[in-house]
């Protein structure tokens, strides 16, 4: 475990997924966003305004993957004392939090002309605005203490109280019967949206993914040279 | 440390003792309880101005008046739960007794429950008659909250936790506990509109009753790691 914990290692492993990862994000994105626009059909009753989901559902993922990434690297934090998965979890919240902002953005631009409302208080919608939420919380711990590593502490704690609202998110669709559709992807008995549409919703969710993983990288290396020089700026002090 | 003749003091005999120090304070000069009584009463009042007088429209939001007014009375009287003793010095001192920091966060949650957020489900009918609740609602709403008042002190206690080293941590406080509150504020107010409307409150009580005993799994875990980290 604490084989990663060396940043000089770990520099090495972000130089050599770096460029694969920034290749894909482009390629990626490029088809995904040609399917979502242009190559793939509208819907039969929500027309065009489907092209939406191809934004909507892919950042509603990631919002949750990120939140689980952040728990996994809390739990990882303070139990194994490892350093790296402290910074990780800093690293990867603000772009979890703007994905989720993205969600509930585009998807009340969304259900402006499909539902006739921005917004309703239903179970689905709740549950994920509550997780923006608790990223919020999170980062504002992470700034409220000096003591970086008691503040990254206290945050991971945050972090993993709050897992207890993804399978809430995840499931608050089967619980309470409302306007926001039920999962359509990811069920047991299959798929049950189109071929034709599940392409651009998994090249923009494989867009997303490898996206996240460019900036995540950017800002652990970020963090990880900033704990470098507060650490060089102490030794200085002292000498 | 411990002097041979002295016999260490029993685990429940410091428990009671913490509890009922805590809730002496809480009631004592210039202590939270009546405090968050006071905002209690005075914020629910100010909702008749808001809304205006309408006898119809506020005993359809009565319920959640009082609820979402209860979890922020409780929020309110949170911050001084462990900053108090961690300013002092005595949190230090009560590491040193055989409870441990999970039975620390018991005690003090307790003390909590008992002397601030148990005394305002108390409070909850004189101020639904002022909003014109309507009468078959009453014991579901006194229930409601009786079941539901632990989960504020529990979940509380997280948020108190995590914010005990950090000056002027009220407002962050507030921004790490509403979110969590949000499941114990929808089933309480579920079971009481239920009740006024004539379906069945118990499901809403028993998934109530589950959230309580959750925050009860998770917040004295929470509370004590949280707790550790700031002695370190």
């Amino acid at each position: 475990m604490h084989r990663f914990a060396n940043p000089a290692q770990f520099n090495r492993l972000a130089d050599a997924v770096m460029p694969w990862a920034m290749i894909a994000t482009v390629l990626l994105f490029g088809a995904g966003l040609y399917y979502a626009l242009i190559g793939s059909p509208p819907d039969y009753q929500q027309g065009e305004s489907v092209r939406v989901m191809y934004v909507h559902v892919p950042a509603a993922w990631m919002g949750m993957f990120i939140y689980v990434v952040i728990a996994v690297a809390s739990f990882v934090a303070l139990v194994w004392r490892h350093p790296l998965a402290l910074l990780a979890g800093k690293a990867a919240a603000p772009i979890g939090a703007t994905f989720t902002a993205l969600a509930l953005i585009t998807g009340m631009l969304w259900g402006k002309p499909m539902w006739g409302t921005y917004w309703v208080w239903d179970g689905r919608l709740t549950s994920v605005l509550v997780q923006f939420f608790l990223y919020l919380g999170y980062m504002a711990l992470w700034k409220a203490m000096d003591d970086e590593e008691k503040a990254g502490n206290a945050a991971s704690i945050l972090a993993l109280v709050g897992v207890v609202n993804i399978p809430i998110i995840k499931f608050s669709v089967d619980w309470w019967s409302t306007l926001h559709q039920p999962a359509s992807v990811m069920r047991l008995d299959g798929p049950t949206i189109d071929g034709t549409m599940l392409v651009p919703l998994f090249l923009m969710a494989a867009a997303y993914q490898v996206y996240f993983i460019v900036v995540f990288i950017w800002r652990m290396k970020l963090e990880v040279n900033n704990r470098k020089l507060s650490v060089m700026r102490g030794s200085g002090m002292e000498n | 440390m411990s002097h041979p003749s002295h016999a260490q003091p029993s685990i429940s005999s410091v428990f009671t003792a913490l509890v009922r120090r805590d809730v002496t304070l809480a009631w004592g000069q210039g202590g939270a309880s009546l405090l968050a009584l006071g905002f209690f009463l005075i914020a629910v009042s100010l909702f008749p101005f808001g809304v205006g007088p309408e006898p119809q429209i506020l005993a359809r939001i009565a319920p959640g008046i009082i609820w979402v007014v209860a979890l922020l009375a409780s929020v309110v009287s949170l911050d001084r739960l462990y900053q108090a003793d961690y300013e002092d010095g005595s949190l230090d001192d009560l590491v040193l007794s055989p409870m441990g920091l999970v039975g620390i966060a018991g005690a003090k949650v307790l003390a909590h429950w008992l002397s601030t957020t148990l005394p305002l489900a108390v409070a909850a009918p004189a101020l639904a008659v002022l909003l014109n609740f309507p009468d078959e609602g009453y014991w579901v709403l006194v229930g409601s909250l009786l079941i539901g008042t632990p989960a504020l002190s529990l979940i509380g206690s997280i948020g108190a936790s995590l914010t005990v080293a950090v000056r002027r941590g009220g407002v962050l406080m507030f921004l790490l506990i509403l979110p969590l509150y949000v499941p114990t504020l929808i089933f309480g107010v579920g079971a009481v509109d239920a009740a006024v409307m004539m379906g069945d409150p118990l499901p809403h009580l028993a998934l109530l009753a589950a959230t309580t005993l959750i925050a009860l799994v998770v917040s004295l875990a929470a509370s004590a790691a949280a707790l550790k980290l700031a002695l370190e």
